[in-house]
């Protein structure tokens, strides 16, 4: 089935595979650890009951996407040696320590604390309670810090010298760990991630309230994944622009493959196009659609200022455009969307009408899925686009390789997709599941007794399984 | 210099995987017993006992592989693709296990499913562990920086064995650490197969023993010419300090010294291992000098690792002690 795929295609494939996989479940964990930590902290300082009941219910979904984000994350951790050693060997001094950094800064500490957070209320108390989830909270912002900041020196290298056996030698850890695209890389993807999270709550929200808009607690979460989508999405929209600024500044190349822009404007006047069907044999965009001049001004330059186009530069040295040209518009496109929910929500809420809008409640559960899809198209942008090089411009995809023989790969792959597809379409379906159940309902999962130590339970999280003669 | 930077990271990382196999071996361990459990309320307890923790344990694997690649990148970068099959199974098996932790609560029909991909999975995890172990011992072809062999050199003989002693070894874990977590039959039950686990593990332990000196000349040098001897001596010595006081914990009703002798059977053992290595990082041909990273990446992770680990062991050991004693098999999940 595999044949005729050489092993450098197929690790390829099978990277971005399991890549793709994991950033899914991080996106959706690192907005709601945040959630869960600010609705603890509501809980504590309001004793409204409304908090607590969408705590337990979060916390459970929170639970299985962990699960999951952690088992993918360890495969990838060791992918690097099994499928890129001669990366590794080469950019492991360099990108080694930092996710060294990242295992024993963010990893250890969110393993640690969950337990507490999600067993461990009545055993510690309310404030080490409190305490365990903010680190938790805290863990996976500090782990998408580490791991961007890897990605970002692959993407714009700083700080290293080359030794003799071509190893990249770090010179100077604070340009490595801070080099040019990493802050920008770094607040796009944590925004990406609290907008993720908003657009799947408001979903479940919007369920709920279709249901019954009487629902306490899925007002109480419609209107705060609104109030999230309606300021985060300007701030995610002014941050990808200012990180686009920034990749036409390191990585032109990037930006011509994600604008289309295959030929040159010495003039000045570069289109935006808005559709297009990139083809790279031609070297040209098939029956574009393009708003001339608007190419320049998105990237802030004067209309008459020269922009260069692929034809500048050997095709050999070209990623992809087709796959970096659409990505980058299906993420561009939601973020629009999102930008309109956010407004309308606004509106509604103005006219007082916020829970009793079924079109705006439908529309939230459309949009619910969009996050991730954005977040998806976004990396494959940034890494399509970065192509031929795994570190740009110094080791390319094709000398990166591990010597590993297409068989093993192509098994592995097919294991690999088969296991994914299997393990993580159950965990799916059982958050739609939970997701499908009001927040108030006792018994969520099925064993989902609280642990009870010396007969401590708090009323909302009472169910009826442990009665004595049930 | 000996006492230099790659040498500090030799031991960190030896660390780490020893605190992997210590931690992780009884939480795999009590998933290989997992079909044993005489019933549904037995297995929820048996899980239940490290669901707090699982993560935390884990968590030690990605240090040892992410350590490895951070300051030795040329031992990663060997090792890996040389033990690719075993590894990448591991990886599969560890993804079925770890998601069974919430999957089995969040259904009725198919939570057999789950407990069969908790077992599966724990099981062929620890015999892949028990493999790669086998296979690194048995040595790996290097040549220019990279492995050199076949994507099958790893399936010997000796690498099947040591596969089986990891996982008699998880097992015997598990069970010792449920009789420290439980009471009643699961508790007798448990109690009862560690004697036989036990006497399992040291036997095979044994049997590897014997025959590791001939997987390399290096080794039956190291451990049997004079003076090194001496030294090497003390472990067989320490090894049977630790069987008397596992059976004699078993046969008082000890709860805790059985768990804490056979985590000292790992850890002799580990440390046998380490003679027998040292200083090789893979062996035959690349030392630890040979294949650690560059003094600036050896020394700006050394920062991050002298004061992170600390506190990483200390609030390890507060989610432990939250968790502590006996297990309520009234608890319910969460
Ligand atoms: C922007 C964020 C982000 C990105 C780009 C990545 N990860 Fe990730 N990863 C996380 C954010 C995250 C997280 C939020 O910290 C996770 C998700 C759920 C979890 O358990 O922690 C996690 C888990 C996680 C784990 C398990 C940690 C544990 O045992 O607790 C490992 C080993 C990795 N990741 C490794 C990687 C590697 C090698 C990546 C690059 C290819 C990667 N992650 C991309
Ligand atoms: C987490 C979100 C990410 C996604 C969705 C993603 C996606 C992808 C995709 C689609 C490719 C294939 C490109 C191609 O073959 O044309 C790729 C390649 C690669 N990515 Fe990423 N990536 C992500 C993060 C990272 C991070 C954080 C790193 C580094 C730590 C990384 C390292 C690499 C490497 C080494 C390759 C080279 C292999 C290849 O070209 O296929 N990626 N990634
Ligand atoms: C609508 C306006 C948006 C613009 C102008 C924009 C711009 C960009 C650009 C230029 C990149 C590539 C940077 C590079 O490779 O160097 C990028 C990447 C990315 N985008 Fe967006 N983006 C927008 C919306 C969104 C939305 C709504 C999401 C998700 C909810 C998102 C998620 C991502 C992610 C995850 C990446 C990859 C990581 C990174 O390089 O930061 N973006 N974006």
């Amino acid at each position: 089935m595999l044949d005729g795929f050489s092993a450098e295609m197929l690790a390829r494939v099978q990277f971005a595979f399991t890549v793709s996989f994991h950033i899914i479940f991080p996106a959706f964990s690192i907005g709601l650890a945040s959630f869960l930590a600010v609705l603890n902290g509501m809980w504590i300082r309001t004793r409204d009951e409304t908090y607590l009941t969408l705590f337990n219910y979060w916390k459970k979904i929170f639970a299985v996407t962990f699960g999951m984000g952690v088992v993918s994350g360890i495969v990838m951790s060791y992918q690097f040696g099994t499928n890129w050693a001669v990366f590794s060997d080469k950019a492991g001094p360099v990108v080694g320590p930092l996710m060294a950094y990242e295992v024993l800064s963010a990893f250890f500490l969110e393993a640690g604390f969950l337990g507490i957070m999600l067993f461990g209320r009545e055993r510690v108390g309310e404030r080490l309670h409190m305490f365990a989830t903010a680190m938790v909270a805290f863990g996976t912002l500090m782990s998408a810090t580490w791991i961007l900041s890897v990605n970002s020196w692959m993407q714009t290298p700083a700080g290293f010298s080359i030794n003799e056996v071509g190893q990249f030698v770090p010179e100077d850890w604070w340009q490595i760990v801070f080099n040019p695209s990493f802050p920008y890389r770094l607040v796009h993807m944590v925004l990406a991630a609290f907008l993720t999270t908003a657009l799947a709550v408001g979903a479940v929200g919007g369920l709920h309230l279709l249901r019954d808009r009487a629902d306490n607690e899925a007002r109480r979460m419609f209107s705060m994944a609104m109030w999230m989508a309606l300021l985060v999405t300007p701030l995610q929209i002014a941050a990808g622009h200012v990180h686009g600024l920034n990749t036409l500044e390191h990585q032109p190349v990037k930006i011509m493959a994600m604008e289309g822009h295959y030929e040159s404007h010495p003039e000045g006047w570069s289109p935006l196009y808005l559709f297009g069907i990139p083809n790279d044999a031609e070297q040209r965009l098939d029956y574009a659609f393009g708003i001339p001049g608007l190419g320049n001004l998105i990237f802030e330059k004067p209309l008459d200022a020269p922009v260069m186009g692929l034809d500048t530069i050997p095709d050999e040295e070209q990623p992809p455009v087709f796959i970096v040209f659409w990505s980058f518009r299906v993420m561009v496109g939601l973020g629009f969307l999102m930008l309109g929910l956010g407004a309308w929500s606004a509106w509604a809420r103005w006219k007082g009408n916020l829970y009793e809008a079924p079109w705006l409640h439908r529309a939230c559960i459309v949009m619910g899925p969009t996050g991730f899809i954005a977040v998806l198209a976004g990396w494959i942008t940034t890494e399509v686009g970065r192509q031929p090089y795994t570190v740009y411009g110094l080791l390319r995809t094709s000398d990166s390789l591990a010597p590993i023989d297409a068989p093993a790969v192509a098994a592995s792959l097919i294991a690999f997709i088969i296991v994914y597809f299997f393990v993580f379409g159950a965990g799916t379906f059982y958050i739609l599941r939970m997701m499908n159940k009001r927040p108030s309902t006792p018994k969520l999962g099925l064993a989902d007794g609280p642990i009870r130590t010396a007969g401590i339970s708090p009323a909302p999280q009472i169910d009826d399984k442990f009665v004595p003669g049930k | 210099m000996i006492f230099d930077l790659a040498f500090i990271w030799a031991g960190l990382i030896a660390f780490a995987v020893l605190t992997y196999v210590v931690l992780d071996g009884f939480d795999l361990g009590l998933g290989i017993l997992f079909p044993f459990a005489k019933s549904d309320g037995d297995r929820d307890q048996m899980m239940n006992s490290v669901a707090p923790v699982w993560d935390g344990n884990e968590t030690w694997l990605v240090l040892g592989g992410g350590g490895l690649f951070a300051v030795f990148p040329l031992a990663y970068a060997v090792i890996m693709p040389a033990l690719y099959m075993p590894i990448t199974v591991m990886l599969l098996a560890l993804v079925f296990r770890g998601v069974s932790f919430e999957y089995r609560w969040r259904t009725t029909r198919w939570k057999g499913v789950w407990d069969i991909a908790f077992f599966g999975g724990s099981l062929i995890a620890a015999l892949c562990q028990g493999i790669a172990l086998g296979a690194l011992v048995q040595g790996i072809e290097v040549s220019d920086r990279a492995y050199s062999g076949g994507w099958f050199d790893w399936l010997t003989p000796f690498s099947i064995l040591t596969g089986i002693a990891v996982v008699v070894g998880y097992a015997l874990l598990g069970a010792t650490w449920l009789v420290l977590k439980t009471e009643n039959a699961l508790h007798n039950q448990m109690r009862s197969y560690a004697w036989y686990l036990g006497a399992a593990t040291l036997g095979l332990i044994g049997l590897i023993s014997l025959l590791t000196p001939f997987q390399d000349p290096v080794y039956f040098q190291r451990w049997f010419s004079l003076p090194g001897s001496l030294w090497t001596m003390i472990v067989p010595v320490v090894m049977l300090a630790l069987v008397w006081s596992f059976f004699r914990g078993l046969n008082d009703q000890k709860d805790l010294q059985p768990f804490l002798s056979a985590l000292g059977f790992f850890t002799v053992s580990f440390i046998g291992i380490g003679i027998s290595f040292y200083p090789m990082m893979v062996p035959p041909s690349l030392s630890i000098w040979d294949v650690a990273a560059p003094d600036s990446s050896l020394a700006f992770a050394l920062v991050g690792a002298v004061i992170l680990i600390p506190i990483i062991l200390g609030y390890t050991a507060y989610a432990y002690w939250v968790f502590r004693g006996k297990m309520d098999p009234s608890e319910g999940y969460h």
